[in-house]
C-alpha cells in the first residue's frame, strides 16, 4: 500500500528534477544560514550557483559525526530557534549527545514518512499500532507515533520494557501492527513462549523494525516465532530518525529511500569517491527538505549499496540494501576495502558453513596477509583430510572471486573463536602502521 | 562387517590430543586403535574404541567436532607380502583406499588393518570373494 502514490511513483527523470531544485535551495540556504556550512563549501571553493547537476553533489564536502560534536548542542541549526519546536538527540555514549531540531513543518515531513514507512507494512487508520520504540530524547518512538496518528491508526505508546505487560495489551488491545527494534521483537516472541501464549491467537499482521542491524535468518526467525510480516525499516537521528527509507510488504528485499526528501550516495570510505549503484560502500544522505537541521552529505558509516531495479509495489524510490556492517569495520588489504560482511556472504553460500568467523590480518614484509578462521561443525566435518582441505580451497577461492583478494582459510575447532555478547569479534588487525 | 569409529578434529595446538584421550579416560572408554591424519593446520584424530556412541557424546558434550565412519578390520598375514596380496586384490577391482592404518593387537599369527574405502560394501564382497578374512564389528570392539 502507497500512502503518497503521487511522490513515491514520480516518474525518475520528474524525481531528479525536483531532488536537483530541492538540493539548490537546500544549499543556498546553509550556505547563507549556517556559518559551519558555508565555511566548509569555500574551503572547497564551492560557490552558490555551481549546483549544476544532480552529480555536482559529490563535489560538496561531507558532514561528519565529528562535525556534529564539534558543533554541540545547536551549532547547525538553519533555523532561529523561535521556529524550533521540537528537540532530539543521540545516547552520546561516547562525550556529548548529537543533538537535532525539528521546525513544526518538519514534524509534518516527519509524520508523513512514518507513515509511508506503516503503509509499506499495510497500515491503515482501522490497525492498532504497537509502538514499542523508546519514546523521549531518542527519536524512534515519537517519530513512528505521529506518523501511526498521521494515518488515522490507533497508537499504543507502550515504549519499551515490562514484556508481560505488552503482551496482555497486545492481547486485550488487538494489537495489529508491531513498531520495536528486531530484537525486542524476538524477546516478546520468548516471552510469550514462557508465558503460553499462543502467537495465532494474536491480531499481530506485519512488524516494522529497525533502529539496529539485523539480519535476513533473524526476519524468518521474528516471522515464524511470531507469525507476521517482518519488514526492515531504517533511520538515523542526524538525518530524520526512523522515516528514511523502508522495505515494502510486496518485495521485502531492500528499503526504498524516500528520495523526494533523502538523496543517498554510496562512497568508498576510504577515499570519498562517490560509487556507481551495485558496489557496496558507505551510504552518505542528503537531507532537501530539512528546514531546522539539514545535513548535507553526512557520513553515516552504515555499509550498503543502491538499486534502481524496478519494484512490484510501484515505487520508484531507489532501494538501498539491508545495512550490512559499519565502516569502522572495514579492512584495507593491499590496497582493497574488505567488509566482514562481504567474507560473510561467501561463508553463508557454502553449506554447512555457521557464521562464525574471524579475521586476522597481519603483514609479512610489506605483504598483508588475510587469515580467514572458519570454525569446523559436524555438518562439514569431514573423516577425510581431502574433504576438509578442499572446502577451505573452496572457501578461498569464492573469497579470492568476490574481494580480488587472496586469503588462506584456516580451519579451527568449535567455539574457538571469541563471542561476546551477542555480536562476535570479527576482525583482528595484527599489522604494525 | 562394518566397525564403527569416531573420527575428531582437532586443530594443531599442543595439548589437544591429551585432552581428547582424558575426556575418553574419565568416562572409561578404551581406545582400540587409533591414527592421526595431520596437515600443517589441523587434524583428524581416528578412533577405534569399544563404546564407540558413548564416546561420541561424551567427546561432543566436551566441545569436540566428531563423526561417526564406517571402516572395516582385516586380518592380514603377519609375513612379507601379506598386505600386498590384499592391496593388489583391490586395485584389480578398482576400489580406492582413502586410508588405512593397523591395529596394535594381533589375531592369532594375523595383524589387523583398519580400512576406509569409497565403496564400502563393494570392497568388502571382493574381499571376502577373495578370502581375506574380515573381522566382525564385535570382534573388533572386543579385542
Amino acid at each position: 500500500m502507497i500512502w503518497n502514490e503521487e511522490f513515491e511513483t514520480l516518474p525518475r527523470e520528474a524525481l531528479e528534477a525536483l531532488q536537483l531544485e530541492r538540493l539548490r535551495r537546500l544549499v543556498d540556504r546553509v550556505y547563507r544560514t549556517v556559518p559551519f556550512y558555508r565555511r566548509k563549501f569555500e574551503e572547497q571553493g564551492y560557490r552558490p550557483g555551481d549546483l549544476r547537476s544532480l552529480s555536482d553533489l559529490s563535489r560538496l564536502p561531507f558532514t561528519t559525526k565529528t562535525d556534529l560534536r564539534d558543533t554541540y548542542p545547536f551549532g547547525l541549526f538553519a533555523v532561529p530557534m523561535e521556529r524550533v519546536v521540537r528537540i532530539h538527540a543521540s545516547s552520546g555514549t561516547t562525550g556529548k549527545p548529537v543533538v537535532v531540531g525539528y521546525t513544526k513543518r518538519d514534524i509534518g515531513t516527519w509524520a508523513e514518512l512514518m507513515a509511508r514507512t506503516l503503509s509499506c507494512g499495510g497500515t491503515t487508520k482501522g490497525d492498532v499500532v504497537h509502538n514499542a520504540y523508546g519514546y523521549g530524547l531518542f527519536t524512534g518512538g515519537l517519530g513512528a507515533h505521529y506518523g501511526a496518528e498521521k494515518i488515522g491508526a490507533a497508537v499504543i505508546p507502550v515504549s519499551g520494557g515490562n514484556s508481560k505487560r505488552q503482551i496482555m495489551l497486545m492481547q486485550d488491545f488487538g494489537s495489529t501492527i508491531l513498531l520495536s527494534t528486531p530484537s525486542y521483537a524476538l524477546n516478546l516472541a520468548e516471552v510469550m513462549a514462557e508465558e503460553g501464549v499462543d502467537p495465532a491467537t494474536l491480531k499481530l499482521a506485519c512488524g516494522l523494525f529497525g533502529a539496529e542491524p539485523w539480519s535476513e535468518a533473524m526476519r524468518k526467525e521474528i516471522e515464524k516465532k511470531l507469525q507476521i510480516d517482518a519488514l526492515d525499516i531504517y533511520g538515523l537521528s542526524e538525518v530524520i530518525g526512523p522515516g528514511v527509507a523502508s522495505e515494502c510488504l510486496e518485495e521485502k528485499h531492500g528499503l526504498h529511500v524516500f528520495e523526494d526528501h533523502f538523496l543517498p550516495e554510496i562512497i568508498d570510505p576510504a577515499t570519498g569517491e562517490p560509487l556507481p549503484h551495485g558496489e557496496i560502500g558507505e551510504l552518505v544522505f542528503t537531507t532537501v527538505t530539512k528546514e531546522a537541521f539539514p545535513v548535507v552529505r553526512y557520513r553515516t558509516r552504515d555499509i550498503s549499496r543502491l538499486s534502481l531495479a524496478p519494484c512490484s509495489c510501484g515505487r520508484t524510490h531507489v532501494r538501498m540494501e539491508r545495512i550490512s556492517g559499519r565502516t569502522d569495520d572495514m579492512l584495507i588489504i593491499r590496497g582493497v576495502n574488505v567488509f566482514p560482511s562481504q567474507i560473510e556472504s561467501v561463508l553463508i553460500a557454502v553449506e554447512g558453513v555457521e557464521p562464525h568467523y574471524q579475521l586476522i590480518v597481519t603483514r609479512e614484509g610489506s605483504l598483508d596477509v588475510l587469515e580467514v578462521q572458519v570454525e569446523v561443525n559436524e555438518a562439514i566435518f569431514s573423516d577425510a583430510v581431502k574433504g576438509l582441505e578442499g572446502l577451505a580451497r573452496r572457501v578461498e577461492h569464492d573469497i579470492k572471486d568476490l574481494l580480488g583478494v587472496s586469503c588462506k582459510v584456516k580451519l579451527v575447532e568449535p567455539k574457538t573463536i571469541q563471542r561476546s555478547e551477542g555480536k562476535a569479534k570479527r576482525v583482528i588487525d595484527q599489522r604494525k602502521l | 562387517m562394518k566397525v564403527e569409529q569416531i573420527s575428531i578434529f582437532l586443530e594443531n595446538k599442543s595439548g589437544r590430543l591429551a585432552e581428547v584421550t582424558e575426556v575418553l579416560a574419565k568416562a572409561g572408554v578404551n581406545i582400540r586403535a587409533l591414527s592421526l591424519a595431520d596437515t600443517a593446520d589441523f587434524g583428524i584424530l581416528r578412533l577405534i574404541v569399544n563404546s564407540t556412541d558413548r564416546a561420541k557424546q561424551i567427546l561432543k558434550e566436551s566441545g569436540f567436532t566428531v563423526a561417526k565412519t564406517e571402516v572395516v578390520a582385516l586380518e592380514v598375514p603377519d609375513s612379507p607380502g601379506g598386505l600386498a596380496g590384499i592391496l593388489s586384490t583391490l586395485d584389480k577391482a578398482g576400489i580406492n583406499v582413502e586410508y588405512m592404518y593397523a591395529f596394535v593387537q594381533r589375531s592369532g599369527d594375523n595383524a589387523i588393518i583398519i580400512f576406509r574405502f569409497d565403496e564400502l560394501d563393494k570392497a568388502t564382497r571382493v574381499l571376502l570373494d577373495a578370502a581375506v578374512r574380515v573381522l566382525r564389528a564385535e570382534e573388533v570392539y572386543a579385542l
